[in-house]
Formats: C-alpha cells, structure tokens, sequence
C-alpha cells in the first residue's frame, strides 16, 4: 500500500471531486447490499423465494378473469394471460423497485449516520433486488408460453433495452422518492398510491390499443406506458408500437432519472444531518 | 511542513435547532403552512423575514484547526457534547462542515459505532463481508484477510450462526476487527471499547498500536483517560464546539480533569422529575463537590464525595418525623447501597423550614463508571414516602487518581478494594 496517495479534500458545498470513481471503488458493496436484502428476506420464510411467484401469479389470473373474461377486453388473438403478464413483469418490476427505493434511505438510516460509503449504493441495490424479483417472474412467463405455445418472435432481442428503460424508470422516481423521504416523511404516505393508482393508470390489464386516439400521446406522459408497450411489442410480436408515445415516454424517463441523480447528488451531503 | 495526513483549517458546523419540534426530519405540511403564513403575512404587509424565533443556530464544531502527522496516536478527549463525534463525523464523510477545510491523504476507515453495517439476520461470516463492502474493501481483500479477523474475533466456532445470537462481545469483537484488519492508512475509533470485556480491550489497544507503528495514523476518542494515556502520545482537548489544548497527552489530561463547569454540578429539582410520594417534604436542589467544596460530578477513586441538598416541608406537613436516604445505581440499574442517614447517627427530626444538608462519603470506592444517585425521605414513624426522586443525578468516577494508575475496566469489577497484605512466613519470623 503506498502512502502517497493524492489528497482528499473535505469543504462545505462542495461535491466529492471523484464522485463516479468512488462509486466505482465501491462496485462490490451494490452487489453485496442487494445480496444482503435478498438473503435476509427469505431467511425466516419457509417458501421463501416461492412469495416472489406467488404474487405475480395471482394478479395475473385476477386480472385475467377481470380484464378478459368479465370485461372482455380485445387481446388480439394472444392469450390473455400472457398479454397481461408481458405488462405485469415490467409493472411489478417497477412497483417493487420504488417502493423499496424509496424507504431504502430510512430504513439504512443507522448506516448513513455512521459510515460512509457512496450513499447511492443504497436506492440503487433495492431497486437490483426488485430485479432479481424480476427475473424469478420472468420464469413464470417463459412456462406460460410454453403452455400456450406462444413463440416470440426476433423482436424478442429488444427485450433487454426495454428492461434497461425499466432500470431506468424505477431507478429515477425511487432516487428522486428516496432522498425526498429523508427530508419529508410524508413520501413514505405518497408511496403506496402512486404505485396503487399506477396500476390501473398503466395498461397492466388491458392493452394500451383500447385507448382513444387522440389521447394517446397525453396517455404516454405516463413513462410506465411507453416501457409496457414496449414490452408487450416484444414479447407478443403482434402488437404495433406507438411510436410518438414511445418516444415521449422515452424521453421522459430519461429526464427522471437524470434529475433523479441530479437531485439524488445534490441533497446526499445532508443526509446523515436530517436522516 | 507537508508530511501531515490529517489537516483541519478552520473547520466549524453547525446545526439549526428546531425548538418545539420532536422529531428531526420535517414534515411536508409544515413547509407548506409555513410558506403559506410568509406569503400572508407579505399580503397583509408586516413581513418580516421569515426566520422564527423558535430557530436557533448550534455550533457545535467552531473554528477547530489543527495537523496530525503519519503515524501518530493521537486521542481526543472533551465531554459529552463537546463535538467529538461530530468532528470525527467530518473527518470520516459522514456529514459535510459548514465552513472550514479538511485535508486527508491516505484511506480512513472508521469505527464509530459497534456493529453499524452488521446485519443481526446474516451469519459472522456473511456478515464480515458485508462489514468489508461497506468499508470500501474489495471482495479478494476481504478473502486475504479472513482468517486474520476471524482469529482476532476469537468467533472461529460461531461463524455460521447468525449475529442475532451472539454476546454483546463477540459483537463488538467482530466488528473491531473487521475495521482494524482494513489496513487503513488512517484509523479512527469513537468510544466503542467499553462494551468488550479487559483482555479483549487490551488487544484492541494494542492492535491500535500496532496499527500507529507500521506507520499509520491512529485517532481515538474515549471517555477512558487510562486508555488515552496509555495508547496516544499527542491529545485534543474539544470544549463546547472548540479546541482548548493540542499536547503531550499528560498536560491534556491534567488540564482536562482540572476544569469544572460549575452549572452542571447543581440540580435544580422542578416537579417535572418523576418522583414518588406525598410531596409533603421535598427536595429543592442536589449539588456535588469535591474535597475541596467547588461542584464537581468527576471524581478519582478515593476521593471524597459531598453530597448537599435542600429539603423543604410544605404547608401539608404535619410535623412528622422524617429520615433520609442516598441510593446508588449503576447504569444498569444495579443498587449499589442504601446510605440511610440514622445508620450514621444522624437524627433530622422534624422540619421547621428547609434544611440543607451535606453527606459526605470518604474515600470512594467505586469502579470507574458513571453512576446514578437517588434521594428518598419519608417518615420514621409510619411507612409514607414524602419523596422519592430517583435517578435524578449521575455523577462520574474516572480513571487515574492518587491510588491508582492502572487501567481498570468497566466489567472488572464494582469495587476498588486495597486490602493489607502479609506474606505470611516473614511474620513468622
């Protein structure tokens, strides 16, 4: 170990010089922080990683019933059940990731006061977590296409940007939620109805087709619409996109997370003082 | 100069207090009502400047320079809320100063809390790694240095059992070693020792010192001046927010456990205290002094403690006979001894108007610890308690003093008992 480091400069207002290479000193504890989450909520279960299944599974067969049955809502001759889990992956991705963002800061709130490390660490591994949800979902899906006999098609190799814009939607509300919730505890009230009210707000049980025309475009202002039919245009291969939509909510998402960040950094100083 | 590691120029932060609020985070409605009554009062035009009185600025760090050079031990000693914690708060980047400087070089690993980072679900092991993420080492470093941490722990056999079932020292073990096996170019350590049992703090001492002789930089905060004198050559003396001394640690300490603040060693009993009782008789005010009469709440084993109070009937007193008793707890709640005053011979009889009184307790004996004192008067002749004020009043036995120099650990003992000897062959002869 050599002792001719280069200096580190502590001063009010101003931000750590090497901000993004510290971030990346510390890679390993992202992934150790979302392992430790994962471990210890499935250590005193006794289906444990079952509960991740579990819930998807039966939204979907509710939302099946509902939206397809008793609705009967036009699916384009894709089974419904699949049309409405290609939304709920990335619905559910999302709802977890910000939920668990948001109250990440908090409930580490011990930690923040008492060590430092690069406070971005702590949104970011929650929302990997809810990945990780994801991912076990994501099997799900796989077995139900297997059951209908439902191919993808080559537009399937678009997945990963899709669930990259996912990242990206999750990652900036929960960032722009959590440092808000250390200041303001009323966030931890907002949570549960954006993410309730988003449901239904988001084309998770129905498809986006069934809205009017002319309100398209106000409709993709929600940034969940643009990732959902993304979604769905990948999977099922039959839908067409709406690409003026897409691209608003494309590009709103962008704008949150790059603000989530902007804001995220800015308030990060404070933290250990208000928290 | 330029072979510090550690420069501090003028540093200060500050804290705004909050009166009448509980809770340290703001609610979003209170911004909003504020706000609100602002631009109201604006409409009505007697604005003013919006701060309210109930705001109030806190330095609790203020205009703190100073340099520490490689491989130095240097302690900081100052009590409580004297801005040590905060300091090293700055020093470690947890919060950000509100003015002033600091210049480190080289990698600071700090140990400001037991077990902060240690996850009470995860297993010793999962959580030695967890612990070393945290502190920024890599995973293959924590790999190298496993079996050193472990070994120093002394857990070997506890390893896969979760921490949630672990002592409060195999806690604190654990944790000291994750940190100090981080091979950090700078060390620094709050008062985290006192939870580990006296060989355990030995080790930790000497590992700090072992630490400082490869050539890194110890700071150490703690409340045990045996433990200071021992490891550090150099000590900071903070009082309230600011640096009083920076020397040879003997100086520092002698300055320190000279200086008083007066204020603190006189109680003013309101009737907010929990007390049991009629209240018929009660007690007005409690102070402390030392040998020498000046109030004092610090005090080296063997010396002289005096404890004064001021008793005080009320109109619904009825000329009761009364007697009085001193209880002392630790800070576990352990009573210690019930000083009564009629096993002294001391008769108070009955009380025409208040009465003060000194009881003194010669030559303490007590462990160094922080201890609680309790006052109870009630009646002689039947079982009413007038007053009962319990835990109104701590005071301090601190290490060091005219009868020892050794370092004596919180878990040791409670007593402090200097027998005679005889070897007995000699007196034979």
């Amino acid at each position: 170990m050599s002792y001719t480091q280069e200096e580190l400069v502590i001063e009010p207002g101003q931000s750590i010089k090497h901000y993004w290479r510290d971030l990346w000193a510390y890679r390993e504890l992202f992934y150790f922080l979302a392992w430790r989450d994962i471990v210890v909520r499935y250590k005193q279960t006794t289906i444990g990683v079952a509960w991740a299944l579990i819930r998807p599974v039966l939204t979907m067969i509710v939302f099946t019933v509902v939206f397809g049955q008793l609705a009967k809502l036009p699916a384009d001759g894709v089974p419904y059940p699949i049309l409405v889990f290609s939304a709920m992956l990335p619905w559910q991705f999302f709802a977890n990731a910000l939920s668990e963002s948001s109250n990440s800061l908090i409930s580490n709130a011990q930690m923040i006061s008492k060590i430092y490390f690069p406070r971005l660490a702590i949104p970011t591994s929650a929302v990997v977590v809810s990945f990780v949800d994801f991912l076990i979902s994501f099997a799900i899906l796989i077995v139900l296409m297997a059951w209908y006999q439902f191919w993808p098609t080559w537009r399937l190799l678009a997945l990963p940007l899709l669930i990259f814009l996912a990242f990206g939607a999750a990652m900036g509300a929960g960032l722009w939620l959590a440092s808000l919730n250390v200041k303001y505890r009323d966030f931890r009230y907002i949570v549960p109805f954006i993410v309730q009210f988003g449901l239904y707000l988001s084309p998770v049980g129905f498809s986006s087709e069934i809205v009017p025309d002319k309100w398209r475009l106000l409709y993709s202002l929600n940034p969940m619409v643009g990732v959902i039919d993304g979604f769905r245009w990948a999977i099922l291969g039959s839908t067409q996109i709406y690409w003026p939509g897409f691209s608003l909510s494309t590009g709103l998402v962008v704008l949150l997370l790059g603000s989530g960040i902007w804001y995220f950094r800015k308030t990060e100083r404070t933290f250990a003082d208000v928290i | 100069m330029s072979d510090y590691v550690i420069k501090v120029e003028n540093l200060s932060k500050s804290y705004t207090l909050l009166h009448q609020q509980t809770e340290r985070y703001t609610a979003l409605r209170d911004v909003i009502a504020h706000n609100v009554q602002n631009i109201g009062k604006r409409l009505v035009g007697n604005y003013t400047n919006g701060t309210t009185p109930t705001r109030e600025e806190f330095w609790a760090i203020e205009n703190v320079s100073f340099e520490i050079k490689q491989g130095e031990r240097v302690g900081i000693i100052g009590r409580n809320g004297a801005g040590k914690s905060t300091l090293l708060k700055i020093l470690s980047r947890i919060v950000e100063p509100t003015k002033g400087r600091v210049h480190i070089r080289g990698r600071v690993a700090s140990l400001l809390e037991v077990g902060t980072g240690f996850h009470p679900e995860l297993t010793g092991r999962e959580n030695i790694y967890l612990n070393g993420a945290i502190l920024g080492m890599t995973r293959t470093e924590i790999k190298r240095k496993f079996d050193e941490i472990v070994a120093f722990a002394e857990v070997e056999r506890f390893l896969d059992t979760p921490v949630k079932r672990y002592s409060s020292g195999m806690y604190v073990r654990l944790a000291f070693a994750v940190a100090a096996n981080l091979e950090p170019e700078i060390l620094i350590v709050d008062e985290v020792l006192a939870v580990g049992d006296a060989q355990f703090q030995k080790k930790c001492l000497g590992k700090m010192g072992d630490v400082a002789k490869e050539g890194r930089t110890v700071l150490f905060v703690s409340h045990n001046m045996a433990a200071i004198g021992q490891l550090c050559e150099s000590c900071i003396l903070l009082d309230q927010g600011r640096l009083k001394t920076f020397d040879q640690t003997e100086k520092v300490l002698q300055k320190y456990l000279a200086t008083n603040d007066e204020e603190q060693d006189f109680i003013h009993l309101t009737d907010d205290k929990v007390r049991q009782g009629s209240q018929e008789v009660k007690f007005d005010w409690i102070r402390l002094q030392n040998f020498t009469q000046m109030p004092c709440r610090q005090f080296s084993i063997g010396e002289d403690i005096t404890i004064v109070f001021c008793i005080k009937p009320n109109q619904s007193y009825q000329d009761q006979k009364i007697k009085v008793a001193v209880e002392i707890r630790t800070l576990d709640g352990i009573q210690l001894c019930n000083i009564v005053d009629t096993d002294s011979r001391f008769q108070l009889g009955t009380l025409a108007q208040s009465e003060t009184i000194s009881v003194c307790i010669k030559d303490i004996r007590l462990y160094p610890d922080t201890y609680y004192l309790s006052f109870w008067v009630g009646s002689t002749t039947s079982t009413e308690i007038f007053d009962y004020v319990k835990d109104c009043l701590s005071f301090e036995i601190v290490d060091g003093g005219k009868l020892t120099t050794r370092l004596l650990p919180r878990s040791a003992g409670l007593l402090f008992l200097t027998p005679e000897w005889y070897l007995l062959s000699k007196e034979i002869v």
